[in-house]
């Protein structure tokens, strides 16, 4: 993919230019259909239409509110810490951003193929939570800095029930490498890792092989446990309902965006989305395969059109994220809103003692077959 | 068992012959020495043939004679009776003890009252205004009372 | 599970650091004070120490109003006192006048006022528990509950042409009469009501999360509900067995057949947030009692014949009180014989009830007054009236 985007544009500085801002170009379009679908999904489970006045069905609706955004006036509280202020979003976007990098849409493409993918992955998404206590620190507002220690201490908890999750299946395939982890799950959705993972021998692209057989349904309850702990921390990584204390409306306002208008205001809720489909397509590359399609061959391969398996690279990993952002909507319209020191109780002695147990048992049945 | 006004009145009357109470046919209601009123009012609650343990309304008139009264309107959910007091005072030097303590009821009440008709109560811990601003003057709801041309620089008659 | 384990400000400085109280100012513009209530709560972290309640930002002189227009001019205003339940509050002032002019209502007038005001009971009720939800965070109960309140405020809209002040009862009759299709049109109201209600229990009132967040907050004993003057639900979520409808009856509610609901403790502890909100969820199915048994012997009549063409009162005074969704609504009213009334006090329910909110939120968290201020379901209309 990469050696196609330079044969294409011949200019090596400028081919890496573009390789770079793919990802930002996936984002923005992204953005602009889950905000389209957050409203609309939202209607429906509230029995009303939507916005219908937008163009046809209303699907020009999160163009005109991205407009406004960039043409509402951008205000600085008088006594807020400007630098610090206007840093603040772009940092948390960077967040969301930078994690994109090693995040495999399909078998040809991964922006940077690192070995320790998801060990960056962990360490980067957890970045944000610097620009969320800039911004609710630079604001001078009292709403504003409970909702940024509210975050900074719901997102540092959750990392650990999320990364033990995600350590869990890096366990059993011995490698950090994202592409490494859904090369594990070929050849169909009985062997994802929500299912028990691979379920007979799988050589990697070092050369390393995982001995599997189909024995390892053994796994399917621990990783079934697996996936719900980590979804469920991913839900509060990324401040969503039910977890969506730092911003809960109707205590703190807006959280640490209480003072951010226009596009600085826009960049916050961008990284939101961004950070809603990354962990969602992290799910699917560690426990639903990733870019691999549910019956483990593809179009393309069958009719030996690379360009066509990597579409349908794109289209899984983009389907299976759309999935889980659409599930997070669905729970943010329905459930109600936990209280802080109940989110923290959640995560310090629910999620965390399990993961912890699950990645013992895990561990042992690995160590001893 | 329910009891009339005027049996009421009959035993606050022997209870306690060293304050002025009396008894207004016409309502019907008791009237109670404006700064005895709280030894009454602890009795009205805690007598076990009484039991007022509810205060309904506590509401400050203007009688436009000169006179403020304090009324208020007992109800006992234990024997579902029901009393009027009423508290009056000339409106040069309207005091009243406050019954803030007795049922806490009264504390938003008398702070209204004393808000809008001026009555002041003596003995209430935190006697602000309530509806008004803090820095208004004057007591609307009283009969003489003139809107003032402005507030804060801010035109008031529209 | 929440008060023991945290260190106090007392803990901290015997220590020797020095800590101190923050100040957070909760409105008059905030999401969740309902309207233009200002919350001054002093904590110590996210621990409530004080809540100082700052009313008046509503206040537009109903009671000096009242003193310079006639009695029937008083009517309009009366409507927006508890702008959710216009109709009780009309309901409430055409009784004092009637008792202290002496007038006999006819059969039907009796009858719609009770349909009416126990419909306004529901949409009232709809609202409080919607946006009761949508504080604890849960925003679809919200647009059901707006969804079905619709369908009573059509029958309002139908009967006299106004959505939400309607000015309908009038001293001594209504303003209109019923429209034909009126009865059917209620019954059906009732039909779909009850599966709401359910589907309210459902997706709301027995969700796992909610009850975490509603029971055992802001619990407010029996004692000290009455002594500060709560009535209503948050008397009755208290434990408290009292309704005006029944234990001091007015209008003709002495004919039905329904129950006084009150809370049980069933989640947590009796006269917590969730008992409150549970007494408003089950007090809507016995509104839908009363409307079936009015409904059934709903007599015909002239609406009107009753109302006086002058209204002025002989001199005397009353206190009359009614059943309000928000709890006793009271009129003091003292006529001096003329075509105005000579002073007209309202006491309002949600007055008495927001009076008990420091009470009862100290030692909770700033996320639990929200909860509580909820759960007491003010107007500020009819607070700072």
């Amino acid at each position: 993919m990469e050696q196609f985007i330079h044969d294409l544009i011949g200019n090596d500085l400028l081919a890496t230019i573009v390789w770079c801002v793919l990802p930002l170009v996936f984002i923005l379009g992204y953005a602009i259909v889950a905000i389209l679908a957050e409203m609309k999904s939202a209607s429906w489970f509230q029995d009303r239409l939507g916005p219908m006045r937008t163009g046809p069905w209303g699907i020009f609706q999160p163009f005109a509110d991205v407009l406004k955004l960039l043409m509402k006036e951008d205000i600085v509280p008088a006594r807020a810490d400007k630098i610090l202020f206007n840093l603040a979003p772009v940092i948390v976007f960077v967040g969301a951003y930078a994690a994109f990098a090693v995040l495999p849409f399909a078998s040809e493409y991964v922006g940077a193929d690192l070995n320790l993918g998801l060990f960056y992955l962990i360490a980067v998404s957890s970045f944000g939570v610097l620009g969320i206590i800039m911004g609710g620190w630079a604001s001078n507002n009292k709403y504003s800095l409970l909702g940024a220690m509210r975050s900074a201490a719901q997102i540092v908890s959750y990392e650990v029930p999320s990364a033990t999750a995600l350590l869990i299946v890096a366990m059993m395939v011995g490698s950090l490498n994202l592409q490494d982890i859904i090369t594990a799950q070929s050849g169909g959705f009985w062997n994802w890792f929500i299912l028990g993972g691979p379920k007979s021998d799988v050589v990697l692209a070092s050369g390393a092989v995982i001995h599997a057989d189909i024995g390892n349904f053994v796994f399917l309850p621990l990783l079934l446990a697996t996936f719900v702990i980590y979804y469920l921390s991913a839900l509060a990584e990324t401040n969503r309902t039910p977890f969506d204390i730092p911003e809960g409306e109707s205590e703190l306002v807006g959280g640490y965006h209480t003072e951010y208008s226009g596009m600085k205001f826009g960049m916050f809720f961008m990284a939101e989305y961004a950070n809603m489909f990354l962990v969602s397509a992290v799910a699917a590359v560690v426990f639903f395969g990733g870019w691999q399609s549910p019956w483990g061959i593809t179009l393309g391969e069958a009719l030996d059109i690379p360009v066509l398996t990597l579409l349908e690279g794109v289209f899984w990993t983009a389907a299976k994220g759309f999935f889980f952002v659409f599930v997070m909507m669905w729970l943010r319209w329905t459930l109600p809103r936990l209280r802080v020191d109940q989110l923290m109780y959640m995560c310090w002695k629910v999620l965390i003692p399990a993961s912890f147990a699950l990645a013992l048992v895990v561990g042992f049945i690995v160590v001893i077959r | 068992m329910a009891l009339e006004p005027k049996e009421i009145y009959e035993k606050l009357h022997a209870a306690f012959p060293d304050i002025s109470i009396e008894f207004d046919e016409t309502v019907p209601c008791i009237l109670v020495e404006p700064m005895k009123w709280k030894t009454v009012a602890l009795f009205l609650r805690d007598a076990d043939d009484l039991k007022f343990d509810s205060l309904m309304c506590l509401s400050g008139v203007d009688t436009a004679d000169g006179n403020l009264v304090s009324v208020c309107h007992l109800d006992s959910m234990v024997h579902r009776h029901k009393l009027t007091v009423k508290c009056i005072v000339p409106a040069e030097e309207p005091k009243v003890e406050s019954v803030e303590r007795v049922w806490r009821t009264a504390d938003w009440h008398e702070r209204e009252a004393y808000d809008l008709i001026g009555i002041e109560y003596v003995g209430h811990r935190d006697l602000r205004r309530i509806l008004m601003p803090y820095d208004w003057t004057g007591h609307p709801l009283r009969k003489d009372y003139e809107v003032p041309e402005f507030y804060n620089g801010i035109k008031v008659p529209y | 599970m929440l008060d023991n384990t945290l260190t106090t400000r007392e803990e901290i400085r015997d220590l020797g650091l020095r800590t101190e109280e923050m100040v957070l100012n909760m409105g008059p513009q905030h999401p969740s004070t309902h309207g233009v209530l200002r919350l001054e709560l002093v904590l110590e972290g996210e621990i409530i120490r004080k809540v100082i309640p700052h009313i008046g930002y509503l206040h537009r002189c109903f009671e000096k109003h009242a003193e310079n227009e006639s009695y029937t001019q008083v009517i309009p205003y009366t409507d927006r006192l508890d702008y959710l339940a216009s109709i009780n509050n009309n309901h409430g002032y055409a009784l004092g006048i009637e008792r202290l002019m002496g007038i006999e209502v006819p059969e039907r007038v009796e009858f719609i006022r009770v349909i009416m005001a126990e419909l306004q009971r529901i949409a009232s009720h709809l609202v409080a528990i919607g946006t009761y939800g949508m504080d604890i965070g849960a925003f679809t109960p919200f647009l059901y509950c707006f969804r079905d309140r619709e369908h009573i405020l059509d029958v309002f809209e139908k009967t006299c042409g106004a959505r939400l002040l309607y000015n309908y009862i009038w001293i001594g009759g209504v303003s209109h009469d019923v429209y034909p299709d009126f009865v059917k049109d209620v019954a059906d109201i009732v039909k779909i009501l009850r599966p709401t209600i359910k589907e309210l229990n459902d997706l709301l009132n027995y969700n796992k999360i909610f009850i975490d967040r509603t029971a055992n907050i802001g619990i407010l004993p029996a004692d000290v509900a009455i002594n500060f003057g709560c009535t209503g639900p948050m008397l009755r979520g208290s434990g408290v067995d009292f309704d005006l409808r029944r234990d001091d009856p007015y209008s003709i509610y002495d004919r039905f057949e329904w129950e006084v609901q009150v809370g049980k403790g069933e989640m947590g502890t009796v006269g917590d947030c969730w008992d409150r909100h549970m007494v408003r969820v089950w007090e809507m199915e016995e509104s839908c009692k009363i409307i079936e048994q009015a409904l059934e012997s709903f007599p015909e009549g002239d609406v009107q014949s009753a109302i006086p063409r002058r209204v002025r009162p002989p001199k005397g005074e009353i206190y009359v009180r009614v059943e309000n969704p928000r709890g006793e609504l009271g009129y003091y009213i003292i006529s001096d014989g003329t075509g105005t009334p000579f002073r007209v006090k309202g006491r309002a329910p949600g007055f008495s009830n927001l009076s008990v909110i420091n009470e009862i939120s100290k030692g909770y968290m700033v996320a639990d007054v929200v909860a509580i201020l909820g759960s007491i379901d003010i107007v500020l209309g009819e607070i700072d009236r």
